[in-house]
This record gives structure tokens, C-alpha cells and sequence, in this order.
């Protein structure tokens, strides 16, 4: 184990071969019970097991894979990862008042014993036989590694449907505490016309584990989703999680992702407006510190005219740590007018730390406004002194400049996130010495 | 207010320092009581802000010889942040802005600290709020300063007042005050220098870098020096300032050329 942990490379062959069998033994399905219906699940399962164990671990000659070292992955023990008996709000971090919090693991039903608020329901099994994938097949990433990986082994989804606005914020909680192994996670979000919603997903780990996270959201015309991803893990933690959206004309989606500290977390956002004239709001912080590595792989796609995306990704990488942004943004002919900015700012606190910032935008519409930009620093040394000529110890200093780097994209996180501490939450591991 | 037997605050002795290899301050000697307001007058480039920042500490400048003393104990073995809450302020010539970081949190941990160091309490987030509150009037300053990032899309006079706040609140010793009158507009250069006249107390003492008579009009400096070349060349009373505004500094190189004279008798007398 140790010496994979150490390996920068995946290790050739046999030993991922070995850790993805066992993976999917581990989660061989179980029969279902006579007419009971899994929502076109365990077709897709067998299909995508298949295709796993064909196609073993992405290899890391793989442009999309390029950067990102799958080591940390196969030290996470190939079993499922053990549920603990108790639900329950941990006294930690008791929901804000007003939001709705559900417990995500994987096995037990999320929504069992939970009285919704008005407008948020569970969507029936027939409706989401026939719309499970669809998202991903519009955004074309059914053939993603995490998409993949995740259809094989999640047992179940959690579905839910929106109408009208909800008012009261959603918060979906995965802790997975000091387990070990591998907890699948599958939700589908049906926006219909008009509908709005505040959604927060925490992701926690302690343990050797693995959470692999596969959303589908659906926004229907006038939708409107403000979603955020907090995620907050371990050296020996991963997080691989594919967040597929597709936006119908006038929805709008406000996407703030922010993770830290996991051994290896990789973000796919796939965001899709399907006929243009929507608004994309993207915000991402990953922070990384001793060998751990941070990736964020956005696509977003324009397939109608007057479309418009602002993202800012920003990355806080310390000692050995790693950070890949790869952004996505593709403007076919038939998206004119689409407006675009994307930035990506870096923010380097040691000579070892590392950051692959690739924009990667493709623009064949000629009538359009596409900016991009990366920046990489360091903290700033005068703004270093100004505040320690005022009084403040030097790591006082370089802790507020970090948590200023930082608020720009945290503040935009659903307000039920603040509960969560979030500049704590990430930051207390990446504090310069 | 001179008293010749008011505490010595801050005493420079011979001071020398280099940015990497270049000389650039040679032999800086100043003394200055409580009571007292000094103003330090000098062409652009002459070494007026490098003396300041040295003072607070900037770790650009490497002091090659000569001494600081701060109340009697050596100011160059001191971090910055211990300065400040000692009671060493500078009023920076041009204030960083520090995006993401509010104002008000700033300014409430740095006076924090401050108090800290002077035995006091430190004050919660609604006891520092009213001692702010109170501290804008010194310097007439819109409270919704508070809740932007520090200094951050403030104009040049809007960040000079900041930086008077700032001291209004830390109660330093001794305030170095680097062209705080630069940047602001007639109205608001009486403002500042209002506030900086309220917070000139005997037991303080401040130090004004300044180019222009018309901030020596609103506060009366006990001394002006004028600064050339990395040392003080002339001391005298506020009338020095008066006569540089009719003269300009035309006359400083004729002072500089006899004092190198100077110096390379005094080398030449130690050599032999
Ligand atoms: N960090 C630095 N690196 C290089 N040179 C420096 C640095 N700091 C100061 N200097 C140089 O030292 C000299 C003195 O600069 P300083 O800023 O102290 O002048 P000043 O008297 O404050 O001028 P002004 O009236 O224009 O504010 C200048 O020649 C300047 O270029
Ligand atoms: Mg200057």
C-alpha cells in the first residue's frame, strides 16, 4: 500500500487491473426481487461494468488524465464502504434553521421518514427509468471514467423532482467519517419550468475511502438551480464526482464548488444549455497541500445562440500539492451571441506546488465575446507587510490574505454553508508555516 | 511642543541601509521627544519613505550600520507586527490594497493586537464597532468604508484617511506619516490634518514626510529636516520649510558637495 501511495504514476497494469476486480466484486448486484423496478438501473450496471472491465483505470497517457496520478485511488480498499448504524445530525454541525438536510450514503433510503417541503418530491420510478441518462447523453460524457465507474456500482438513485420555487434549501450530507472503501452515490434533479431551488452537497471523509458522486440535473425553461459542492476530505480520501446539468432557454444555474484536503478529488461539472439564451454561473476553489491533488475538468457547451457563462476557478496549492484546471467551453456555429469569460487564479505557496491551468476553448461562432485568463502568485509580499506593520503575526497575515483569496468564491456557496465553516473547513490544512 | 525633558521616543543613530547592494540611506541621526511634531522635507528619491518603512520593519532594506532605539530598547530587533504593538505606526505614502479582506475585521484585529500589547481587553465584534464608529469622526470618514476590502478601489485621498483611522485607532507612540497629504483635496487636508492634530498628544510624537508647506500650515512642526541624498543635511525650526518653498533645493548640492568634503577629511583623518 505504501508504496503505491508513493508511486507518481498509476501502477502499470496488474495492480489497478486487480483493485477494479475486486471493486466490482464487491459490488456484484444482487438479484432483484421479483417485480420489484430499480428504475433502469441494473441494465445500465452490467452495460457499464462490462466496459470497466474492459477499459480498466484511465490511463494516465490520456490527455484528460494526463496530470492527475490515480495512486491515491487504488489504496482505497476495493469494498463497500460500511454504513454506520446510526443517521442523525451530528451535533458538530446541526442544519441551519429553515433547510432541509438529508443523510446520503449510499444504501439507506434518504428520503425514508422525511417530510418534504412543498414543491420537492420523489420523482416516480417510471419517470425516471426514462430520463436516468439522459442528461449525460445530451452532454455526451456517458463515456467519462466517473460516469462509469459510477453506474457500475451504485445500487440506487436518489430522484427528485421540483416544482415551483422550494423554499426552504436542500442540504445532502455524505459523511463517510473513518470508514473504508467505496460509497457510490447517484442523484437525479428534475427542475421543472419555473421551479427554483438552494442546493448544498457536503462530501466529508476520514478514512481510506472513496466517494464516487454521479449527478444528473435537468432545468427546465425559467428553472432556476443555485448549487453548491463543499467537500472536505483527507490525505487518504478521494472524491471523484460528475455533476452533468442541462439548461433549457432562460434557466439559470449558479454551480460553486470548493474542496480541500483529499488525497485525490476530481471534479467533472458538465453543463450543457441546450438551445443557448441561458446563464451559467461557475465558481471552483481547490486547495491541496502535501502530496494530494486537486482537478477540476469543466465542459461547458453552448448549442443555441445568447448564451451566457462566468467562471472563476481558483486553486491554493502548498508544498507538493497539485492542481489541474481544465476548462472546457465549446461556441458551435449555431451559438452566436454567446457571451463567455472564464479566469482561472492560482495561488502558489511553495516552490514544490504545482498547477496545470489549460482554458481549452472552442469557438466557431464568429459573433461572439469569449475572454479567458489564468493568473498564478504568490502571496504578495506588501500586502504581507502591510498587514504585520498593523500588528498582525506573519501566519495571521498570510491566514487572511488566504481566506481573502478564498471568500470571492466561498461567499457565493448556498447559505446553508456557512454552518459548514467553509473557510475553516478548507483552509485549516493549508495554512503556510 | 518642545520640551527639552520629554522622554526620548525614537533616537536614529548613523543609520545605514542598502536595498540588495545599493547604499541608500548613509547616516540618517534623529531624535524625537513626546510632545514633539517633526517634519522631514526632500527631493523625490532622497531616501524619506526608505527611512519610513525601514522603521516599520519592511524586509527589503538591510541596515548595513548605525542604530534605532525605541524608548530606550533596539526597534531593529523587532519583527513589524511587534513594532506596531509596541506602538510604532507608519502611515503608508501608498496604502496596498488587499482585496477579499474586509476593513472592519482589519482594522479590529490590528487595534486588537495593539491593546493586547498595552494590557488592555481585547473588544468583541459590537464593542470595537462603537470605538470605530467614534473613530471615523477624527477623520470624517462614510462608515461604509467599513464593509468594503481593505483600501480596495478607494481613491488616493479615500485611502489616506484610511490610513489615519487606522491610527486613530492603534494609539501609536510614535507615527511616521508618509505624504498623508498627498492625494487628498483642499477640504479633506483639513480634515486629516484636524484629526492628526487631535491625536498629537505630549506622550506621542510624530514624524510628517511631506513636499508641501500647505500641510505644514494646518499642523506646525516643532522641527523640519531636510533629507538628501540618504541623510538629514539641515535641521531647523518651521521657518526652513517656508524658505525651501521660496528656494527650492537648488542650494542642497552646494550643502551636499561640502559635507562629501567633510567626510572625506574625516575619512582622511582617520586613515592617517
Ligand atoms: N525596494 C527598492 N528597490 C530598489 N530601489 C529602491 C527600493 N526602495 C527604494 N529604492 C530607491 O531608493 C531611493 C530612495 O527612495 P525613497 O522611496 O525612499 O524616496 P523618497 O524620498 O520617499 O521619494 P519621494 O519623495 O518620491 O516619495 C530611490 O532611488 C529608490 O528608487
Ligand atoms: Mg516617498
Amino acid at each position: 500500500m505504501v508504496s503505491l501511495a508513493m508511486s507518481p504514476v498509476t501502477a502499470p497494469g496488474s495492480a489497478s487491473t486487480a483493485w477494479l476486480e475486486s471493486v466490482l466484486k464487491a459490488f456484484e448486484p444482487s438479484l432483484p426481487a421479483p417485480g420489484a423496478s430499480l428504475g433502469g438501473l441494473p441494465r445500465r450496471r452490467s452495460a457499464a461494468r462490462d466496459e470497466l472491465r474492459r477499459t480498466g483505470l484511465p490511463p494516465t497517457r490520456q490527455e484528460a488524465w494526463r496530470f492527475t496520478s490515480l495512486a491515491p485511488l487504488i489504496a482505497v480498499p476495493p469494498q463497500v464502504l460500511p454504513v454506520p448504524e446510526l443517521l442523525g445530525p451530528k451535533p458538530d454541525h446541526p442544519p441551519a434553521s429553515g433547510a432541509l438536510r438529508l443523510y446520503w450514503d449510499g444504501d439507506r433510503d434518504p428520503l425514508a421518514g422525511m417530510d418534504l417541503p412543498e414543491g420537492l418530491s420523489r420523482l416516480e420510478t417510471g419517470l425516471q427509468d426514462s430520463l436516468l441518462g439522459t442528461v449525460l447523453e445530451v452532454a455526451g460524457t456517458t463515456g467519462s471514467w466517473l460516469v462509469r465507474f459510477n453506474t457500475a456500482l451504485a445500487g440506487q438513485v436518489l430522484a427528485l423532482r421540483v416544482r415551483g420555487n422550494v423554499a426552504v434549501p436542500l442540504e445532502l450530507v455524505s459523511d463517510c467519517g473513518q470508514g473504508s472503501g467505496v460509497r457510490p452515490l447517484r442523484l437525479l434533479l428534475v427542475m421543472e419550468e419555473d421551479a427554483s431551488l438552494d442546493l448544498l452537497e457536503v462530501h466529508r471523509a476520514a478514512g481510506t475511502s472513496l466517494t464516487s458522486v454521479l449527478v444528473e440535473a435537468q432545468l427546465a425553461p425559467r428553472a432556476r438551480l443555485r448549487y453548491g459542492v463543499l467537500a472536505q476530505g483527507t490525505e487518504s480520501s478521494c472524491l471523484l464526482a460528475h455533476l452533468a446539468v442541462s439548461q433549457a432557454p432562460a434557466s439559470e444555474l449558479d454551480l460553486t464548488t470548493a474542496a480541500g484536503g483529499w488525497g485525490l478529488v476530481r471534479l467533472e461539472p458538465a453543463i450543457i444549455q441546450v438551445q443557448g439564451s441561458a446563464a451559467t454561473r461557475l465558481r471552483g476553489l481547490q486547495v491541496s497541500r502535501d502530496r494530494q491533488i486537486a482537478d477540476l475538468h469543466s465542459l461547458v457547451r453552448f448549442e443555441g445562440p445568447n448564451g451566457q457563462l462566468d467562471q472563476l476557478q481558483k486553486a491554493v496549492v502548498d508544498d507538493a500539492g497539485r492542481s489541474v484546471f481544465h476548462g472546457a467551453v465549446q461556441v458551435p456555429q449555431a451559438a452566436q451571441r454567446t457571451s463567455a469569460s472564464q479566469l482561472s487564479r492560482n495561488l502558489l505557496l511553495s516552490d514544490r506546488a504545482r498547477v496545470d491551468a489549460i482554458p481549452q476553448l472552442e469557438i466557431v461562432a464568429d459573433d461572439v465575446r469569449c475572454t479567458h485568463g489564468a493568473t498564478v502568485t504568490r502571496l504578495q509580499q506588501e500586502e504581507l507587510f502591510y498587514l504585520r506593520s498593523r500588528g498582525l503575526g506573519a501566519d495571521q497575515a498570510a491566514r487572511l490574505l488566504l481566506d481573502g483569496f478564498c471568500d470571492e468564491i466561498l461567499a457565493s456557496l448556498p447559505k446553508s454553508a456557512s454552518r459548514w465553516e467553509p473557510a475553516n473547513a478548507l483552509l485549516r490544512q493549508a495554512l503556510p508555516r | 511642543m518642545i520640551r527639552p525633558d520629554a522622554p526620548v521616543l525614537l533616537e536614529i543613530r548613523n543609520l545605514h541601509a542598502t536595498v540588495g547592494d545599493q547604499p541608500i540611506l548613509k547616516g540618517v541621526d534623529l531624535t524625537l521627544r513626546a510632545g514633539e511634531i517633526h517634519a522631514v522635507m526632500g527631493r523625490n528619491g532622497s531616501g524619506k519613505s526608505t527611512l519610513s518603512k525601514l522603521l516599520a520593519g519592511h524586509p527589503a532594506y538591510t541596515v548595513t550600520a548605525g542604530t534605532v532605539r525605541y524608548r530606550g530598547d533596539d526597534l531593529l530587533a523587532l519583527a513589524p507586527e511587534e513594532r506596531a504593538r509596541a506602538g510604532v505606526f507608519l502611515g503608508f505614502q501608498y496604502p496596498v490594497e488587499i482585496p477579499g479582506v474586509s476593513n472592519l475585521e482589519f482594522l479590529r484585529v490590528a487595534t486588537n493586537a495593539r491593546r493586547l500589547a498595552q494590557g488592555g481587553e481585547e473588544l468583541d465584534t459590537f464593542a470595537f464597532e462603537d470605538l470605530v464608529c467614534e473613530r471615523l469622526k477624527v477623520v470624517q470618514m462614510d462608515p461604509a468604508f467599513l464593509e468594503r476590502s481593505v483600501n480596495e478601489g478607494f481613491s488616493g485621498g479615500e485611502k489616506k484617511r484610511n490610513e489615519i483611522l487606522q491610527m486613530a485607532l492603534l494609539d501609536p507612540l510614535v507615527a511616521i506619516l508618509d505624504e498623508t497629504d498627498s492625494g487628498l483635496d483642499i477640504d479633506a487636508l483639513r480634515i486629516v490634518s484636524a484629526g492628526v492634530n487631535q491625536l498629537a498628544t505630549p506622550d506621542n510624537c510624530i514624524l510628517l514626510i511631506t513636499h508641501y508647506q500647505r500641510l505644514l500650515d494646518e499642523i506646525t512642526p516643532d522641527f523640519v529636516h531636510v533629507m538628501a541624498a540618504g541623510r538629514i543635511l539641515r535641521t531647523a525650526g518651521k521657518e526652513l520649510a517656508l524658505e525651501l518653498e521660496r528656494r527650492g533645493y537648488d542650494w542642497v548640492d552646494e550643502g551636499l558637495a561640502s559635507s562629501d568634503h567633510a567626510e572625506a577629511d574625516a575619512t582622511a583623518l582617520e586613515v592617517a
